[in-house]
């Protein structure tokens, strides 16, 4: 048993924040700090300085652009960036598309698209979900059809993330509808500039345009297009999907919105005092901070067996925690940000806007936070609902 | 980092494991429970074979040097089997002013006694008024000549019936709230003006009053005015050793109501089948994996030399796991319904074992509360 970080691992934090220092533009940190999402042009940027650096895409394998890094090392990273804050690695790319590809992609497929990838020359987003299809994303309708060599697709994804951004997008379709929902299922790699589809914002209870509606009129795929075997892509949507729980802990993210949360404390008062001497605010606020130390030595302990567990196929029941105490903590605290700002938190400010506070109605730090808070309500929606992951480990953990 | 344990480690752990699963079992523990001590004599002998008394000792001293993740171990089997013998009190407690507190002569001729099972000890801290607080004493040490002598009236002292030598806090100088003028004395049980009143607690432990009427300390350990920091220090490895209690009667706990759900039928078919029972399991194991990692948090943070940072972070330790421990001790009667009602049921006394051991050294009301008013443990932007 070794509990504490190894000398290595703590001058590899160091090397980390130096680099953030020097590279990540004041701009974006500073665009970051007041709750905003970075921009398409502040995560390519981003990212294409990560990449130089060889740090694009930290868990991929060295052979297609990964830095080599161990479990450990990865965390360090991610919550480095979360912590300073900088965008992370456009998760689409690195953390979704990315590994299904290196996992079951072709030779070509994994050199047409991988550097596309980590260097954000192709931005990808998501064609998981539809109307009909949420938690229980097997039951996904879209169609896709083999003529003349080419797939043929036919139908709607929605809360596709970012698509009005994407160049591309990976696709869930159903290719044989005769067989058990799970088995007739294929995952397609589709151009958005394809002739058929058509992107639709939908805008969330917050004003802002983050997810939108993606629409597929006879889209034709050609059929290198596809990846892994044919019926069979429902084996790619479950190893990506274990992918994307892992990153969901976000302690890092966390911890500078704590940060926040106690300078605004300070500064804001309440019966004539600082808020943050207020008790029953305090206590709210610690409570958060303890289970955030719990996530934080949980994670460790995953990355710890991550390793041990690779090719066992025995998932580890802590994952399951990190999902939904992670959006638990990240929900409370941004609650605990706007209960801080008081009546400040009540402007309509427009979430995507380059400097909303023009019009100097609250101070700078209430801006945006009451919008943060609604648009984290998705959180514990997404990526399979906390309700979801509550049944997978009744099934899968407790042998309920 | 690495939470896997190491060759020696994994051994101990085995024959723990053993021992308390061969003589531990819930009938076993219900007639030692019985028994005039009201804890087993023959199985204290047992611990002493096995080296768990002497654990935590420097060789030097008589012991077998083992280190915090080793104390953890053993602090985890016995929450598991929820063990009734002054382990706690004598080698945690007890042993923990010894190692942080005790000139040499005293640790040797201490040391020695504890590691054979011959030396029980005991912490006299609670007073009436005091409640969760440390440094709230009345009890007043006065010099006598070369020595001390101690008056006032210690309560919620556990295993104070059997013990050999009590550790007492002790005023020598400032008022009952005053962080300074503590001292920290040993009293021999033997010693005139000592009377013990000894009961049974809720969970099944044993504890006394104890009354020091002018008794004479053989002791003190160190500063007789600066105590509180070595009370401190002892305290927080004391938390983190009920953090890994916890972890094992959680563990426990949970597992025999999982059992349940899977057996117990009711409208045709197991309960456990039902997916409001399936969530709140759900959510005792994410409390429990939580406690975890903050048991293991809690081994390393305990061994800190920056006190404050120390006390925060067993601040966190305590309130986090108390929290955890709650929801899994009130979920595992639920989800069972009306047999963990039952004295007859062992969830019924997981749950007692969980509720005292969360009240320990702090509830977790006070510890939020401390670590709110220390700050917290992120720093401000």
């Amino acid at each position: 048993m070794e509990l504490r970080f190894t000398e290595a691992e703590l001058n590899f934090r160091q090397e980390v924040r130096d680099f953030l220092a020097a590279e990540c533009p004041p701009e974006t940190r500073a665009h970051m700090i007041a709750g905003k999402s970075p921009t398409k042009a502040m995560v390519v940027e981003w990212q294409r300085k990560l990449n130089a650096r060889g740090w694009a895409a930290p868990e991929w394998p060295v052979e297609h652009g990964g830095p080599g890094w161990t479990p450990a090392q990865k965390y360090i990273f991610r919550e480095e960036l979360q912590m300073w804050p900088a965008p992370s690695p456009l998760g689409f790319n690195i953390n979704m598309c990315g590994p299904v590809i290196i996992e079951f992609g072709t030779e070509e497929q994994k050199k047409r698209f991988l550097p596309r990838m980590r260097n954000l020359d192709d931005w990808w987003c998501q064609g998981f979900s539809e109307p009909g299809a949420g938690s229980d994303l097997a039951g996904l309708k879209t169609r896709a059809v083999l003529e003349n060599g080419e797939w043929v697709i036919n139908g709607q994804k929605t809360w596709t993330t970012l698509a009005q951004h994407a160049d591309w997008i990976f696709v869930l379709a159903r290719t044989d509808p005769a067989a058990k929902k799970q088995e007739g299922i294929s995952f397609f790699l589709v151009d958005m500039k394809t002739p058929g589809i058509t992107v639709r914002p939908i805008i969330t209870i917050e004003g802002g345009h983050e997810v939108n509606e993606v629409f597929f009129d006879d889209v034709r795929v050609p059929a290198d297009q596809l990846v892994g075997e044919v019926n069979k892509g429902w084996d790619c949507a479950k190893f990506l999907l274990g992918n994307e729980r892992f990153g969901q802990a976000r302690v890092g993210a966390s911890r500078e919105r704590i940060r926040r949360l106690k300078m605004i404390a300070k500064e804001t008062l309440d019966g004539g005092r600082p808020l943050i001497e207020d008790p029953e605010f305090r206590r709210q606020m610690t409570e958060m901070e303890i289970e955030l130390k719990a996530l934080e030595m949980t994670v460790m302990r995953v990355i710890a067996n991550e390793t041990k567990r690779a090719g066992t196929g025995k998932p580890d029941p802590a994952t399951s925690v990190l999902k939904i105490k992670g959006t638990e903590i990240q929900q409370g605290v941004s609650e605990l940000l706007m209960k801080a700002a008081g009546p400040y938190a009540w402007v309509d400010g427009d979430p995507d806007a380059e400097g909303s506070n023009d019009w100097d109605v609250a101070p700078d730090w209430a801006f945006g936070l009451a919008g943060i808070y609604f648009n984290w309500r998705k959180q514990s929606i997404y990526g399979g609902s906390n309700e979801i992951q509550r049944n997978i480990m009744a099934k899968a953990f407790l042998g309920l | 980092m690495d939470f896997d344990l190491n060759e020696s480690q994994s051994l101990l752990q085995d024959s723990i494991r053993k021992t308390l699963t061969a003589k531990y079992g819930f009938e076993n523990r219900k007639a030692y429970m019985a028994s005039e001590t009201g804890w087993s004599r023959e199985m204290w002998a047992q611990y002493a074979e096995l080296g768990l008394l002497g654990l935590p000792f420097a060789e030097e001293d008589g012991g077998f040097g083992g280190g915090p993740e080793e104390t953890m171990l053993v602090a985890e089997q016995m929450g598991r089997h929820i063990t009734l013998e002054p382990w706690f009190s004598t080698v945690v407690l007890g042993g923990g002013f010894l190692r942080h507190g005790a000139e040499t002569a005293l640790r040797q001729e201490m040391v020695e006694g504890v590691a054979a099972g011959e030396t029980l000890l005991a912490f006299a801290q609670t007073e009436r008024q005091s409640r969760y607080d440390l440094f709230d004493v009345q009890t007043t040490a006065k010099k006598d000549g070369a020595g001390w002598v101690i008056t006032g009236r210690k309560g919620m002292v556990l295993h104070g019936d059997t013990a050999d030598h009590f550790f007492v806090t002790a005023r020598v100088s400032g008022a009952s709230r005053d962080k300074g003028g503590i001292g920290v004395f040993v009293v021999p049980a033997t010693a005139d003006g000592v009377s013990v009143r000894g009961f049974r607690t809720v969970d099944g432990q044993r504890a006394a009053e104890v009354d020091f009427t002018g008794a004479r300390a053989a002791h003190v350990l160190g500063d007789p005015e600066g105590g509180l920091a070595l009370v401190d220090r002892v305290v927080d490895e004391a938390i983190a050793v009920l953090a890994a209690e916890a972890i094992g009667a959680m563990d426990v706990v949970h597992a025999m109501t999982l059992d349940y759900m899977k057996t117990r039928q009711q409208f045709g078919r197991a309960i456990g089948s039902f997916q409001a029972l399936q969530h709140k399991a759900a959510d005792m194991l994410v409390a429990i994996e939580q406690s975890r990692s903050m048991a293991y948090f809690a081994t390393v943070a305990a061994q800190a030399s920056d006190a404050a940072e120390r006390r925060r972070n067993m601040h966190a330790v305590k309130a986090q796991i108390g929290r955890s421990q709650r929801l899994v001790g009130q979920q595992s009667i639920q989800l069972h319904g009306g047999i963990a009602m039952t004295m007859e049921y062992a969830a019924g006394h997981y749950f007692k074992r969980l509720t005292v051991n969360e009240a320990m050294f702090g509830d977790t009301d006070h510890h939020l509360r401390a670590l709110a008013d220390a700050g917290g443990l992120v720093q401000a932007a």
